[in-house]
């Protein structure tokens, strides 16, 4: 009895161990960030961190403005999620209440697809298609840009905002459905007036995934926006928080590689609002 | 009494299993018609075929005619939404949607391009009045309807069904996840229905057909084995199943 006892102690603290572990690598990431991140915000101002335009980091004469990062990594995800977000909303609605079997069969199996291809592989299309394709159309000199991010972003969001939609979509009770088609509802009224209501919780939360995803992609933007620190512009060069810091990552010192840390900070914060906000959505599905 | 609606020689398939065998039945107008029967005999199956609900159904085969007013309810030039109008339906489980009381009656004459708020005000609160439960709901309109007792939300489904006029009202055992104060309630309710409005009732509580019906239909397996008059029916069965079944002996 007392050796059974033991050993249950034994594999709750073998288990409490593991959970630490994640716990323990956020604690360690969020004190390291903090810790390496603020120096550089000191000695430059934060002021003049966040809201200065010129980002001229191996200049004699130094400049470490970020606003055109952040304000590229918002236009970018709001250009992602402006053209993704629809998309995806009308194709989850699509599959989960109107396709034929097959159809529905082919399209989700596409989708886990688009949502498994590796982001170097979305930069290298991006890259070879999107922007020769951007310079021609528009007629300027690079199709390198903030609009060939937004639409390699748009695509990259969409597998997790259809899936999750539609994960919401079909958990709505049938009865509801019924209910208004007795009434004489048409089966598309249904939809969008019963239906995609009582999953709004689900969608937001797909729409907040989104969000998440875009802002934190680096590989694939970094190929397609032609990586420039300019203020962003629809067609020009920009380059973004994430990229702003693998690009220089690799050959920075002193308070350059500061000011990196510093940047990374501020992405980190961005993340933790979009989490909270996406926590914020489900705990009130939870209590529905 | 003229007949609402009238069924003929009405089949229905699952894929390959057969639920309804050549039913022929007609329903009298501003009546109330019982369904009654063991479990799985086909009453809801028939129900939803009255309204073209079971058209959402995969796999569903339908033959013979089930005519609504004269005109055949399978005739391809017939719009189902203005159908299902028509011919509403209350649901075993209550099941009001996830919103307001106000927005669940408003609904269906929203849906039908009622936009003026002095209008919809006016056929929430008829319907409401008509389904008897508005002295309870009047000062929260504005409320969840989830948050109504289970018989309040059946009635706000009657309600609901109400608001958009129909001329025959499906119910399928309406009582059957209420308790007796909430079930007798409905039951007054149907009564008072009747007046304005046809009313086919599946249940499978025989005294409940008693207390409330004109007509009685029993159905065994699939078959409508006969429907008549319910004083008639319960006390002078024609076929040796109904007397059993009525009776007690099986079922
Ligand atoms: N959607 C369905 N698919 C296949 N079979 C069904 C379906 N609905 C009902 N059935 C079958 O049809 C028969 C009649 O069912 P139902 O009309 O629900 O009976 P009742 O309402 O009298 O209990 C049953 O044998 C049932 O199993
Ligand atoms: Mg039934």
């Amino acid at each position: 009895m007392n050796k059974k006892k033991l050993l249950e102690n034994v594999i709750h603290g073998v288990f409490l161990i593991l959970g630490l572990i994640t716990v323990g690598c956020v604690l360690l990431i969020t004190v390291y960030l903090v810790i390496s991140g603020i120096p550089a915000i000191r000695e430059i101002g934060l002021f003049k961190f966040l809201f200065g335009k010129k980002w001229e980091s191996s200049a004699a004469e130094p400049s470490f403005g970020i606003l055109p990062f952040i304000l590229t990594s918002i236009y970018g995800t709001a250009g992602a999620i402006v053209i993704g977000v629809p998309i995806g909303f009308f194709t989850a609605v699509y599959l989960a209440k109107m396709a034929p079997k097959r159809i529905k069969a082919v399209m989700e199996a596409a989708v886990s697809l688009l949502a498994g291809i590796p982001s170097v592989v979305y930069g290298l299309v991006g890259m070879l298609i999107l922007v020769p394709g951007i310079r021609k159309l528009f007629k300027i000199p690079d199709g390198a840009s903030l609009l060939a991010a937004i639409i390699v972003l748009a695509i990259m969001i969409l597998p997790s905002i259809i899936k999750v939609s539609i994960t919401a979509l079909e958990a709505v009770p049938k009865e509801y459905e019924e209910a208004s088609l007795s009434l004489g509802a048409t089966p598309v009224e249904t939809y969008f007036k019963v239906s995609v209501p009582a999953a709004k919780s689900g969608i937001a939360t797909a729409v907040v995934l989104g969000v998440g995803r875009a802002i934190g992609e680096a590989m694939a933007v970094m190929m397609v926006s032609g990586n420039v620190p300019n203020m962003p512009s629809l067609f020009g060069s920009v380059r973004f928080l994430t990229t702003a810091v693998a690009g220089e990552m690799s050959y920075s010192s002193g308070l350059q590689q500061q000011a990196l840390f510093s940047i990374a900070l501020v992405l980190f914060l961005f993340i933790m609002l979009i989490n909270a906000t996406l926590n914020f959505f489900l705990k009130r599905d939870k209590e529905k | 009494m003229s007949n609402i609606m009238t069924a003929e020689n009405l089949c229905l398939w699952y894929g390959n299993t057969q639920a309804l065998k050549s039913v022929n039945i007609e329903i009298p107008e501003k009546s109330i018609t019982a369904l009654i029967g063991p479990s799985g005999c086909g009453k809801s199956t028939f129900l939803k075929t009255l309204n073209r609900m079971n058209d959402l159904i995969p796999g569903v085969k339908i033959t013979g005619d089930v005519s609504y007013n004269g005109t055949n309810i399978f005739d391809p030039s017939v719009d189902v939404n203005e159908l299902r109008r028509d011919v509403g339906m209350v649901f075993q489980k209550p099941n009001p949607f996830p919103m307001s009381i106000y927005d669940n009656i408003a609904y269906g004459p929203r849906t039908h391009g009622i936009k003026n708020k002095a209008k919809l005000d006016d056929i929430v609160e008829k319907a409401l009045r008509d389904a008897a439960i508005w002295d309870e709901v009047k000062d929260r309109l504005k409320k969840n309807a989830l948050g109504l007792s289970g018989g309040q939300q059946q009635r706000l489904c009657i309600a609901r069904a109400l608001a958009v006029k129909p001329k025959v009202l499906l119910m399928d055992e309406p009582t059957s996840a209420l308790d007796p104060i909430s079930t007798s309630r409905i039951e007054e309710l149907a009564l008072q229905l009747k007046d304005e409005y046809t009313i086919i009732i599946v249940t499978h509580n025989m005294q409940q057909s008693v207390r409330i019906s004109d007509n009685t239909a029993f159905f065994l397996l699939g078959e409508l084995v006969e429907w008549g008059n319910t004083e008639r029916l319960f006390s002078q069965p024609n076929d040796k199943r109904t007397e059993d079944y009525i009776t007690g002996r099986f079922g």
